[in-house]
């Protein structure tokens, strides 16, 4: 099953630490070598982004920056065979900043892409 | 605001530790059913206690630590039997000299080495093809034997007694804990790899049954050979066979409509196709490319993945480029599967009716009497030269030797229509030689 984690923070003011950027590149190879994860990419502060709605009939574009507390950090794809073990590794991720990187929160969202198996007719 | 179910948690670790486990305990106490016992009594004591005390602060590591603890103390009680045996003047032979040495080495790191050990004690020679695979999903897959069952259609039992008889032979066998010497390695990992791609080919074209594909099976094989790809960088095979099944498995989508029919490669939606994986697959195949060396069978079908991969339709494929790859292929590896493969890229690329002389030879050779894409390939071929009564009988003939459900309604059904179009290219390449 594939598994989208987006992680949003408000992170503190300067670089991370070193060692924490050592423990998640630790961390990203774990997970390359076990199997599960597919892709992963840092994404842009949001002064790069753009909303695009619709709303009453009108399709409006906003360019970002945006004014959540919270940015869009990065993205990984995992493939794995429960949910749960989606949450572990994205739990370990979280884990690594709470432990080394003061003052730092965030939280991780882990959905579900639906499979070919999500379609499979019934009976 | 709900935490998970913990004993889901514990699962859940417990599926992405267990080989790593499995592979350091059998490290310790060299023999595979014991280390997958004193693992399975280590999971045990996490489903007691977590759910009481919590989950610990670093779960992998948490079960890793207990689950040695354990096997070190095992080894210690033999050693210290072994010597009361020796002081009331018995013989030493059950206990193993090395053993001391073997607690020692529990305490340096060596996971991935062991990993890679254990993948290859899973797929040793002196086990039989059936053997091989359940246990390289149960121990380096870490499948229950319930799922392992239910994934190759056979009763759970009969699984359960096929491990049961691997690990004693293993250690009948006294089949040491090492990688095989460096004259043996490249026959020991054609071996692991065609393990590895039996499972995933039984789950891509599943032989028997009602379903056209077992996607678990697929995803089991990929990732263990993704976790080899990590283990073992430096061979072209490895990263071939990874790319192979990343490329295939990239077509899962598009092989059945919305009724589960299968789909032949010919007559897919190619916008269906995973990009992703193609991705992943085409990377691969370059890493396999840029080790170079003599192209393996696995590089050389990567290949032929890519080729399909690459094109927008079935007409934009360079069938040339296949049908040179198809000869190659049957130089390394010599099959009447990939020779008839051959034929549907010669038919494509230079005409059916060069096509069907090669398919014409290999049902001379009889070596294919029962498998049902030979009178399927036939067929089609027949079908574009116009020979459409043999065609109708070739289509059911090629009904009535598979024992898949579903590939049987497609025969049929082209049967019934015989007028195929340009689907001709679906019928073999998709299946692998």
């Amino acid at each position: 099953m594939r598994y989208l984690v987006i992680l949003k923070a408000a992170q503190p003011d300067g670089p991370p630490p070193a060692e924490l950027m050592e423990a998640i590149a630790k961390l990203g190879m774990d997970a390359t070598n076990a199997g599960v994860m597919l892709d992963m990419g840092g994404l842009a502060p949001t002064a790069n982004s753009a909303r695009i709605a619709v709303t009453a009939g009108a399709v409006n574009v906003v360019d970002g920056p945006f004014a959540e507390a919270k940015e869009l950090i990065s993205y990984v794809v995992y493939d794995v065979r429960s949910k749960e073990e989606a949450v572990e590794w994205a739990g370990r991720f979280m884990r690594l900043h709470r432990d080394l990187w003061q003052g730092w929160e965030g939280e991780a969202e882990v959905s579900r892409v639906f499979g070919p198996e999500d379609f499979a007719p019934q009976g | 605001m709900t935490a998970t179910d913990p004993h889901r948690v514990v699962e859940a670790v417990w599926r992405i530790e267990a080989a790593q486990l499995i592979a350091k305990l059998t490290r310790i106490v060299r023999d595979v059913g014991l280390a997958e016992e004193i693992a399975q009594d280590t999971l045990v004591i996490a489903l007691e206690q977590w759910p009481k005390q919590g989950v610990p602060r670093d779960p992998g590591p948490w079960l890793m630590a207990t689950a040695k603890h354990r096997a070190i103390d095992l080894v210690r009680r033999r050693i210290r039997y072994g010597e009361k045996l020796a002081e009331i003047g018995r013989a030493l032979e059950i206990v193993p000299v090395d053993e001391q040495e073997a607690v020692d080495d529990a305490l340096d790191d060596h996971v991935g080495d062991d990993l890679l050990r254990l993948i290859f004690i899973s797929c040793h020679p002196v086990l039989s093809t059936e053997a091989r695979t359940a246990l390289t999903l149960r121990v380096v897959g870490g499948l229950s034997t319930e799922e392992i069952a239910r994934a190759f259609l056979v009763a759970e039992p009969t699984v359960g007694q096929r491990i049961v008889r691997a690990k004693r032979t293993l250690a009948a066998k006294r089949v040491p804990f090492e990688l095989p010497p460096p004259d043996q390695l490249a026959q020991r990992l054609t071996s692991v790899l065609e393990v590895l791609y039996l499972i995933f080919n039984e789950g891509y074209s599943a032989t028997a049954g009602q379903d056209w594909m077992r996607p678990d099976l697929c995803r089991e094989a990929l990732r263990l050979g993704r976790v080899l790809a990590g283990l073992m960088p430096d061979q072209a095979e490895v990263h071939g066979l990874v790319a192979l099944m990343e490329i295939q498995s990239s077509r899962t989508w598009a092989r059945t409509d919305g009724a589960g029919a299968a789909i032949l490669l010919g007559d897919q939606d190619r916008t269906r196709w995973d990009r992703l994986l193609i991705r992943r697959g085409l990377a691969a195949l370059a890493r396999a490319q840029e080790i170079g060396g003599v192209l393996g069978p696995f590089v050389l079908q990567a290949e032929i993945a890519a080729c399909h991969a690459r094109a927008r339709s079935t007409q934009e494929t360079d069938w040339s480029r296949i049908a040179a790859l198809y000869l190659v292929l049957s130089h390394v590896w010599p099959s009447p599967v990939a020779e008839l493969n051959r034929a549907v890229a010669v038919g494509m690329a230079q005409g059916a009716a060069e096509g069907l002389a090669i398919a014409d030879r290999v049902q001379a050779s009889g070596a294919l009497d029962q498998y049902p894409l030979l009178p399927a390939v036939r067929a089609d071929l027949l079908a574009k030269l116009g020979r459409t009564t043999e065609s109708r009988q070739e289509y059911v003939r090629a009904a009535a030797l598979t024992r898949n459900a579903k590939e049987r309604e497609i025969f049929q059904a082209k049967a019934e229509s015989c007028a195929p179009t340009e689907s001709a290219a679906g019928l073999a390449v998709d299946v692998g030689p």
